[in-house]
């Protein structure tokens, strides 16, 4: 697994596509600054570009790299080699290229600017890691829909709407619920609808983080527990692993099965 | 000295030195009081003291070298004075215990004004001192420190019922109910202090009119300072710091008139100012930052002119509830303004709103809080921006600024 992971990252990082996606964080983080010069406020609004962005940019490289693989992936099938270990470097180069790209192009602007010295270092590392574990969790799920789906544009379309609905459905569904049976104790549906979605969880551990005076203002035992003590950081961060997981199983599962 | 002989009245220029030591109990404190004449100074040695309350019937000098612990013998008060001109510095009192009967505190002045307290320590003293019906005094640079774990089980440090003429500086008051509280108190100054960790406000007042508070320091409380019912109060250069929970807020205002709000900071408080049925009151020149909500009206607010105040990466700017005309909101910096200025005035060409469409969606369903910044909101957000449905469509400030209002920042101890 190991070799094949190495394969294919250094296929990626030579790959032109993955060098403009780091130089672009590079070039927007940089221009946050030239434009607010205001390290807190530089931190929110790469966050919510991160939400939104990474997840897009993993699933649509995901599909691709992996359609665009498709023939050395045959050749090392044609290998005596297990094919979990095939598919899971596959998925470890693709996802890690994508969250290096994403440290290097985040992380080297804000070194220059001075981080480690001021007070928003648990800010930025907070970003960094939901930044990485999106693109972990997005690429391992394009590929996913890529293994199980033959046609390259079925296969594509899927992967964009698993985006759409994870980035934006998902939320507008939630609201609607809320809404609706806001005559209710809907204190942990809220906080648990927001578990089964990877984008709504980073979300929620950069709210623990920027938000927290707001958070603070509500009352109900259940959100107290969440926003007031590290139960919410613990949990929202131990379901981000989980979610990372679920793909790469979902990856091994189906190509143990799969007729090639 | 022989001019004492012909003017035998100036004797009593002279104060006097009378020693109290480890060992004195209260009759023998009684006495020395009983012996000496106006002004002169009781000095209490230093040690350890177990006493019961002591009543200060004329105008002494009560001073403690190197802090002399007093305790309170009994659990009751510990020093009563009921004289004018009576000064109480450099001691420490201790352990005055909670009673539901009687407001007990470490020192209480009574009818009595030109008094002093000064560089006392007051440590778990249920109330620390305590004023009524005391005038012209100043209170400066005492600390008094409790350990209150409920409001009703605990007092204030310092407590002001129906005084004149107030000055109390540069104290920290903590761990009580209210830092500060002030009742039927007038024409007095609150300066430089630190009120931290207390459990309903760090400093409040009720009926007191013509007020000031400046350069003082909230932090922790369950709400940073309340004002109530009181005419012309001006607040000025303080701090408001971390005054988390529910149904907080780093100031509150109710029934207010005519006061003026400057050169404060609100940081990281749930609500910034809460705002309740006030008039003619002035905000500018304050930062709010990092806070749940900056500004929260409730109902029956008129002529409130917030003007470059600086709003910076609040959750919410503002909060109106029901907003009747007269309030204006013009030339703040607000950090999530997105227009342009095209004429290079400094001021945005195109008006900016800062009452959001999610902040009305959490006051009718707050368990929404939790898809905050999701893209799904900003996007209702900024539908409803462009056209408001929702939001009252005359709150908005339509010289927004470009540029962050730079304000050296007020550093207090």
């Amino acid at each position: 697994m190991f070799r094949i992971f190495q394969y294919s990252l250094k296929d990626l990082i030579r790959s032109r596509w993955i060098f403009y996606y780091g130089v672009f964080y590079l070039l927007f983080t940089t221009g946050l600054f030239i434009l607010s010069n205001d390290l807190s406020k530089s931190i929110i609004s790469l966050m919510n570009i991160t939400l939104v962005l990474v997840p897009l940019i993993a699933t649509i490289f995901g599909s691709m790299y992996f359609y665009q693989s498709r023939e050395f992936v045959e050749l090392l099938l044609a290998q005596p080699l297990p094919r979990q270990r095939i598919f899971g470097g596959l998925f470890l180069g693709v996802s890690l290229s994508l969250g290096i790209c994403y440290l290097l192009g985040v992380g080297i602007p804000f070194v220059f600017y001075g981080i480690a010295g001021s007070g928003e270092i648990w800010n930025f590392l907070t970003l960094l890691f939901n930044g990485v574990i999106l693109s972990l969790i997005f690429s391992g799920l394009a590929i996913w829909i890529g293994l199980a789906n033959e046609n390259k544009l079925k296969g594509f379309g899927i992967a964009i709407v698993v985006w759409l609905f994870f980035a934006v459905i998902y939320d507008g569904i939630q609201l609607l619920l809320l809404v609706a049976f806001s005559e209710y104790p809907i204190e942990k549906f809220s906080i648990g609808a927001s578990i089964l979605n990877p984008i709504s969880l980073s979300r929620i551990q950069i709210l623990l983080k920027l938000d927290i005076s707001a958070l603070m203002g509500f009352t109900g035992a259940v959100f107290k527990k969440f926003f007031g003590t590290n139960t919410g950081i613990i949990i929202s961060t131990l379901s981000l692993i989980f979610w990372t997981i679920i793909p790469f199983m979902g990856i091994i599962f189906t190509s143990r099965k799969k007729d090639f | 000295m022989s001019f004492l002989f012909f003017f035998p009245g100036l004797v009593d220029c002279y104060s006097r030195n009378i020693e109290v030591k480890p060992g004195d109990n209260n009759k023998s404190i009684e006495k020395k009081i009983q012996l000496a004449t106006n002004h002169d100074t009781l000095t209490f040695f230093p040690g350890e003291y177990e006493l019961e309350t002591i009543i200060i019937p004329k105008p002494l000098i009560v001073m403690g070298i190197d802090f002399p612990i007093i305790k309170s013998k009994t659990g009751n008060e510990i020093i009563t004075v009921i004289s004018d001109s009576v000064q109480i510095v450099g001691l420490q009192l201790e352990d005055v215990e909670t009673s539901f009967m009687v407001d007990r505190a470490a020192i209480r002045i009574k009818d009595s004004n030109h008094f002093l307290v000064s560089n006392n320590r007051l440590i778990n003293t249920f109330f620390g001192i305590y004023l009524e019906h005391a005038g012209d005094g100043l209170i400066e640079n005492n600390i008094v420190a409790g350990d209150a774990t409920e409001e009703s089980t605990s007092g204030n440090a310092i407590h002001a019922w129906y005084c004149k003429n107030l000055r109390i500086i540069d104290n920290q008051v903590t761990n009580h109910r209210d830092g500060i509280y002030f009742e039927f108190v007038d024409n007095s100054l609150i300066k430089g202090n630190i009120s931290a960790d207390n459990l309903r406000y760090g400093l409040h007042f009720m009926f007191s009119n013509e007020d000031e508070y400046i350069e003082n320091e909230f932090r922790n409380n369950g709400a940073g300072v309340a004002v109530m019912f009181s005419k012309k109060i001006n607040m000025y250069r303080n701090n408001f710091l971390f005054n988390w929970g529910n149904s907080s807020y780093g100031l509150l205002l109710k029934e207010i008139y005519d006061a003026e709000i400057a050169n404060n900071t609100f940081r990281e408080n749930t609500i910034g100012i809460y705002i309740e049925g006030s008039t003619r009151i002035n905000y500018f020149d304050n930062d709010f930052q990092n806070n749940g909500w900056a500004l929260k009206f409730s109902g029956g607010c008129l002529d409130n002119h917030i003007r470059g105040n600086n709003f910076l990466t609040n959750t919410f700017d503002l909060s109106v509830h029901v907003l009747i005309e007269g309030n204006t909101f013009d030339g703040n910096y607000w950090s999530d303004y997105s227009g342009y200025d095209l004429d290079k005035d400094g001021k945005g060409d195109v008006p900016h709103r800062p009452v959001k469409l999610f902040n009305y969606l959490i006051n009718e369903t707050p368990e929404t809080v939790v898809l905050l910044r999701s893209f799904f909101v900003e996007l209702l957000n900024f539908a409803e921006r462009i056209s408001p449905v929702f939001t009252p469509d005359n709150v908005l400030d339509s010289q927004p600024l470009m540029k962050k209002i730079s304000r050296s920042e007020i550093v207090l101890k």
